[in-house]
């Protein structure tokens, strides 16, 4: 086989796993064009970003921190926070992107929740070359929240309803992934961390500030508090589930 | 902000993400084990973070004065509801945002 033939077949193997994720990143990308759309956003900025940025749950909140003050060094830590789980992902497949040439790159930067579920869990067929199956899932997986940021965004300008209301969506998609996150530690202790030192904090600071001192409290309880902490959370095997 | 505030605000997310994918791959290795504390944080965070979100993104719900949090109340029950009922993410996000929409525009 050359190069050619084997990234063909790599392909025809890769996108029946990524079926699920058209569905989740069309809809949830459409979403983002559209609640961009209502901010007063042009089409071109939930691409752009979709393309740069390329994970779901940092861009709905960078939609706020662009319409708030200028503030980088927030920008930054909060960006940090929300993707520090994209450590684990790095960790579970340093084997597997092993050599894999000028792809790598690609890999590493496309590595988000649901490309890491798939690359790391899927199965992949003796014949089908591994380099090029993963490489596919990651661009597949891409080119769908890609699309539909898009698609959203040109939508967002022609829609005949009232939109008020739609950034709900936002709220709606962290309270889905916090259940979901719920589900796999044995005690909510992180979350009541969590919901307990920005609460404190929107008080103490006022809701345009308090997003830097609640992360400091946050990575200082649970440095604090590890022996308690340690045993309920899910250290080992890392899975990606519904998150985004 | 300016387009250039925008673009730099923008670059902060993509680096801190960018960072967050390929330190494994630049600092550990599959043969030295990855620190316990850092493993321990990767495991630990997201659950606190995402709380906080939750909270970011009811920052300007004011519970004393104008429809007094109720429609968000209201909503947010529902997300939960639908989502330990069906366990269905596309259908719990797309339900309560619907009924947020139609709560804030047909009834407060």
């Amino acid at each position: 086989m050359n190069e050619r033939q084997k990234s063909l077949a790599a392909l025809k193997a890769a996108f029946p796993h990524t079926v699920p994720i058209l569905t989740g990143f069309g809809f949830l990308g459409i979403t983002y064009g559209i609640f961009m759309g209502a901010q007063g956003f042009g089409a071109l900025y939930p691409f752009l970003i979709s393309l740069t940025v390329f994970g779901g749950s940092l861009q709905f909140i960078a939609v706020n921190l662009l319409l708030g003050a200028f503030n980088p060094i927030q920008a930054f830590a909060v960006a940090l926070m929300i993707q520090a789980r994209h450590l684990f992902y790095g960790i579970a497949m340093l084997d597997k992107y092993k050599n894999m040439g000028w792809k790598k790159p690609y890999l590493v930067f496309g590595l988000c929740d649901e490309s890491f579920s798939i690359n790391y869990t899927a199965k992949i067929p003796e014949s089908v070359d591994r380099g090029w199956f993963m490489f596919w899932v990651t661009l597949l997986n891409q080119t769908y929240w890609v699309v539909g940021s898009a698609l959203g965004g040109i939508a967002g300008n022609f829609i005949p309803f009232n939109t008020e209301g739609i950034d709900f969506v936002m709220t709606a998609m962290f309270i889905v992934i916090l259940i979901e996150q719920l589900k796999k530690e044995k005690r909510p202790y992180t979350a009541l961390i969590g919901l307990a030192s920005s609460l404190i904090c929107l008080v103490a600071f006022g809701a345009d500030s308090f997003l830097i001192p609640t992360m400091l409290i946050i990575i200082l309880t649970l440095t604090v508090c590890r022996r308690f902490i340690e045993p309920t959370v899910d250290v080992g095997e890392p899975f990606g589930g519904e998150r985004l | 902000m300016t387009l250039t505030q925008q673009i730099i605000t923008i670059l902060m997310c993509v680096l801190a993400t960018v960072l967050t994918r390929a330190l494994p791959f630049l600092l550990f290795s599959s043969k030295k084990p990855t620190p316990k504390f850092v493993r321990y944080l990767g495991g630990a965070l997201p659950t606190a973070i995402f709380a906080m979100l939750v909270v970011y993104c009811l920052k300007n719900v004011n519970i004393l004065s104008g429809s007094h949090g109720i429609p968000e109340l209201i909503a947010i029950c529902a997300v939960v509801g639908v989502h330990l009922w069906r366990k269905n993410t596309l259908l719990s996000i797309l339900l309560g945002t619907v009924i947020y929409m139609l709560l804030i525009q047909l009834v407060f």
